[in-house]
């Protein structure tokens, strides 16, 4: 058989076969909790209640404002549902809502534009009048591994990106450590590509700053 | 951060330039020069695979589990929407 009509017949055999969604994947949990699946839900919320309440934490000045924020989003998530398109992810999705809720309770007087604080990410004493390192990076990837094995530095890690300014936090928790790309944490965000780098750049390096001034050891 | 042609960097620039690196942002002549400087610096070196080790720990944090309260409130609020709908 020639080769075009072989495959003009596995294209024609394909029709209609929409990919089905990993179970369990936000795709598949969407898909079921439109069919009335109340497990669906509550799966979904596991997932992402916790780093939803993280992210309104930035926004809102009380821990009681994030939590009735983030209740808000997910009775708008319900009575939107059928309205998803599907043109961006299903946590995209889902975290603008969060966002947009968060800015809109508006109770953030005290934060200022989302720009990041100027100045080096490494602290400039570290650094003699070359500009080479004077006082180098203390090492602290080992400990922090075995701690991470022993299942006792989930606390630190949490707590040092919590305390990182609002807009920081934010970006490393959706990049980071939920795992967005630059694309949907700028969609998320309303931030463009250039902003959110030096927000990521700031965040990622005060954590490295956190993590060595707790588990740094000079060699 | 913009470098001056044809000068070598130094640490103090070099950190500065670890996230447009990882984030494949550097200019093809930049990223050379970042790497160049790596290779002969080890503190550099283990401040970039620092950044990094802090962002695998990041990715490996798990979200709290919702206490049975929380679980039941969350349940209820579904059913409650369901028989609004």
């Amino acid at each position: 058989m020639p080769i075009h009509s072989r495959l003009r017949r596995r294209l024609l055999a394909n029709q209609g076969e929409a990919p089905r969604p990993a179970p369990d994947s936000d795709e598949d949990l969407l898909r079921r909790l439109r069919a009335g699946d109340e497990r669906a839900f509550v799966v979904l919320v596991e997932r992402y209640n916790d780093p939803m309440l993280r992210v309104a934490g930035s926004y809102v000045p009380s821990h009681a404002v994030a939590e009735e924020v983030v209740q808000d989003t997910w009775l708008a998530v319900l009575r939107g549902i059928d309205r998803f398109e599907g043109r961006s992810s299903v946590r995209t999705w889902l975290f603008t809502i969060l966002v947009n809720r968060a800015r809109s309770t508006g109770v953030r007087e005290h934060r200022t534009i989302p720009v990041a604080d100027a100045g080096p990410v490494v602290d400039a004493s570290r650094f003699g009048p070359s500009g080479a390192w004077a006082e180098p990076p203390e090492r602290w990837i080992e400990e922090a591994e075995s701690r991470m094995a022993a299942g006792k530095l989930a606390a630190l890690l949490k707590s040092s990106i919590d305390g990182l300014p609002g807009r920081q936090r934010d970006v490393v928790l959706l990049r980071d450590v939920e795992g967005m790309s630059s694309v949907e944490v700028c969609e998320v965000l309303a931030i463009t590509e250039a902003n959110q780098r030096v927000l990521l750049h700031r965040g990622r390096g005060k954590l490295r700053q956190v993590l060595e001034s707790e588990l740094g050891e000079v060699r | 951060m913009r470098l001056l042609r044809n000068r070598e960097i130094v640490c103090r620039e070099a950190v500065e330039l670890v996230t447009d690196y990882l984030e494949g942002t550097l200019s093809r002549a930049e990223r050379k020069r970042f790497e160049k400087h790596l290779a002969r610096c080890e503190p550099c070196t283990e401040y970039l695979e620092q950044i990094r080790e802090a962002i695998s720990l990041a990715g490996r944090i798990t979200a709290q589990q919702l206490t049975p309260q929380m679980r039941d409130d969350f349940v209820d609020l579904y059913r409650r929407w369901r028989a609004d709908g």
